[in-house]
């Protein structure tokens, strides 16, 4: 298991992008922000785009609400030796700004009005993730900082966004809404031969579900955003090999516990069959061991004292406590480094307790990096 | 230090759903799971629902994932049974499609083509609609002499932050058409859901946020129209300090010398660095010790029954979740 060196790689005038990926709960938002404060305070000019990050987070970054545009963290005694800015992803605003960039003026005011639109752009699968990616590529091609720290979306699977315009013209096919609107007519024959008279009866059965004035709605939109599609794809494509380039890395982020870890390896194995380029393994909220005494020996020691000395006793059981959680955590992510021996790894120590300001973010990046 | 033992009310008896939520990284899939065992022991049958396509269930019983359809998997003392279901949207769409439409036989040819996709991206209410649609087909269900087929129902449900939305299945059928079969069907859905037969559980830890979030689900549950039942806290640790030093030790103040003449009075005598070493976990442990204390008296403000599951340090296998079911027994649940 080789040690993942956090100040190498912030360091690194050529490390360009960080994507922290990760299940939800362990930690992405704060560690993202905690590598660009201290990105910033060892000279790079860094922006981190969080998703949805706790109030007292955001505020401790001095965001307010969503802006969609990095703000330059101003916190009265902050005078980083680079630049740290900050901004909290706005889903829909972002999505209206790639529709108004793909389409002429008529056109996207027409997909703006739909009530479909409203649907699409806030609730389809992978939606969050790509709009990420979306901002990711705009703040990219704007060029003003050396470093962009992205936090990604809190669902079962951050590389979404890789999938997400193939999906959304699949599920958005003109063909499979025009068959839906008026199936006696539309589609030729070669689909409808497969299905045969199933689709009909599938096209009615969708109707009656979603109600006629939905699939107006939808073949409208579908009609006014077809054109866009070439677009997006371009765009994506572009963001994809932004990704796969040298300039980028991934951390992935995990607790040290079961479901985290099986996230991470699933993250490490899609970003290995992508060509990702995977930096290594963050394991958050750690809890080694302090001092060097067994568990066995501190126990016997605490029945020994048998009441008596209540401090000393109360001393050894927790730490006794603490070597059966250090030692389960050494097992699980040894799981992890025996399956993907060429990760490298850091571990994060846990904060006693919850981080909001930028000195516990500062103390964050500092166990990040391995202080 | 301990909350007040409330434990599980006769109106939580008496539900027949039973909702399991929790901020991601609670434990709610556990939870589910030990409360499943427990409403199972005595000879009852439970049926533990997953939803989310996370295959959670079989990964904590340590089976095959699950298919679409109902399987036992654990049995309990008195001969009761828990079987477990993974229900998916796609497959419970295409098995209306069979029901009202006869259009099982194109269902394969449908999902190929993208066309089940397509359905449930086209109103995305549709898929909570099916699901919870589903639950409520296995809630109702009778066998020939009228019998319900299942005493009890456990849904390891979404997280906190989007439970309301699942299951409020009124809001999510306004995107949908004023009749036909799914529309009548979610009728039954919504009088089940905000009944006296579901009671909705909240799963959380002893810190800041999971507490902030079981807060704010409970406010949205009750804005809703919709019954919290009682609060789970998960992973609880044992405090070992005496609570007269927990203060002191949460500011630092750890007397040194005091631990160092205990340990030589049990015949240990550790390097400064190891001593140091201790102390420092023993403020640890004390600072965290105070944030739980912040977090119950926080909790306290949800005046929801409470029951705790101690943390396992030593890995979750099936004896374990029996082992947190005789504790929610304990508790009363039942």
């Amino acid at each position: 298991m080789s040690v993942l060196d956090i100040d190498k790689l912030i360091d690194d005038p050529d490390t360009r992008v960080l994507v922290c990926c990760g299940s939800g709960g362990v930690g992405k938002t704060t560690t993202a922000a905690a590598l660009a404060l201290r990105a910033a305070e060892r000279g790079r000019k860094t922006v981190v785009l969080t998703i949805d990050p706790a109030r007292r987070l955001a505020q401790s970054l001095g965001l307010r609400e969503l802006g969609n545009t990095p703000k330059t963290v101003a916190v009265e005694g902050f005078s980083p030796k680079g630049e740290l800015s900050a901004m909290m992803l706005d889903m829909r605003r972002t999505f209206d700004d790639m529709v108004l960039a793909h389409a002429g003026e008529q056109r996207a005011k027409e997909v703006l009005a739909n009530p479909f639109y409203k649907t699409i752009s806030s609730s389809f699968s992978g939606t969050q993730e790509y709009m990420a990616m979306e901002k990711l590529g705009q703040l990219a091609a704007e060029g003003s900082w050396d470093l962009i720290i992205v936090d990604t979306p809190p669902s079962r699977s951050a590389l979404d966004f890789l999938d997400a315009p193939q999906r959304m013209s699949r599920a958005l096919d003109g063909r499979m809404i025009k068959l839906l609107s008026a199936p006696g007519r539309a589609g030729g024959w070669g689909i409808r031969k497969v299905v045969g008279a199933g689709f009909t009866l599938f096209a009615k059965a969708v109707g009656t579900i979603v109600g006629g004035q939905m699939l107006a709605d939808a073949s409208a939109f579908v009609q006014a955003f077809d054109g866009m599609f070439g677009g997006f794809r371009e765009r994506a494509r572009k963001t994809y090999e932004l990704l796969r380039s040298g300039g980028t890395a991934f951390l992935v982020v995990a607790a040290p516990e079961p479901d985290a870890l099986r996230e991470a390896s699933y993250f490490t194995e899609r970003l290995e069959s992508e060509s990702m380029p995977l930096a290594g393994l963050v394991v958050n909220r750690t809890h080694p061991l302090l001092a060097g005494l067994t568990a066995t020996k501190a126990l016997a020691a605490a029945d020994e004292l048998d009441g008596g000395a209540p401090l000393a006793a109360a001393v050894l059981r927790l730490h006794a406590d603490r070597v059966a959680v250090a030692q389960r955590e050494k097992r699980l992510v040894s799981r992890f480094t025996k399956a993907h021996p060429s990760v490298a790894v850091t571990h994060v120590p846990a904060m006693p307790s919850d981080v909001h300001d930028l000195e516990g973010l500062r103390e964050i990046g500092l166990r990040l990096a391995g202080g | 230090m301990t909350l007040p033992v409330v434990g599980w009310t006769d109106q939580i008896a008496r539900a027949r759903l039973h909702v399991v939520t929790g901020k991601g990284g609670t434990g709610k899939t556990t939870v589910a799971a030990a409360l499943a065992l427990a409403l199972a022991t005595g000879g009852r049958r439970v049926l533990l629902v997953e939803v989310e396509g996370r295959q959670g269930i079989a990964q904590l019983f340590d089976t095959q994932p699950l298919p679409y359809a109902e399987e036992r998997i654990a049995v309990t003392p008195g001969r009761g049974e828990v079987k477990a279901l993974h229900i998916d949207a796609e497959a419970a769409l295409l098995e209306y499609f069979a029901m009202f439409y006869n259009l099982g036989f194109a269902g394969r040819t449908l999902r190929r083509m993208g066309a089940i996709e397509f359905a449930t991206t086209l109103a995305p209410g549709l898929r909570d609609v099916l699901l919870t649609g589903k639950v409520k087909e296995c809630v109702g269900r009778t066998d020939d002499n009228g019998r319900h087929v299942y005493d009890a129902v456990v849904l390891d449900a979404p997280p906190t932050g989007r439970i309301v939305k699942f299951l409020d299945v009124t809001r999510a059928m306004a995107d949908l058409a004023k009749v036909g079969p799914i529309r009548g069907q979610s009728e039954g859905v919504v009088r089940l859901l905000h009944s006296q037969d579901t009671a909705v559980h909240l799963v959380t830890l002893l810190e800041e946020m999971p507490v902030r979030e079981t807060l704010e689900a409970v406010a949205e549950l009750d804005g809703a129209d919709l019954r919290p039942g009682a609060v789970f806290v998960n992973r609880v640790r044992p405090p070992r300090l005496p609570a007269r030093s927990v203060t002191a030790a949460a500011d630092g103040r750890v007397d040194a010398s005091r631990v160092r003449e205990g340990l030589a009075a049990a015949g240990l005598n550790l390097s400064t660095a190891d001593l140091d070493g201790l102390v420092e976990e023993t403020v640890e442990h004390a600072i965290r010790v105070q944030a739980e204390l912040r977090a119950r008296t926080q909790l306290d403000e949800a005046d929801l029954p409470t029951l705790e599951l101690p943390e396992v340090t030593e890995g979750l296998d099936v004896a374990a979740l029996y082992d947190l079911a005789d504790v929610l027994l304990d508790q009363g649940a039942r």
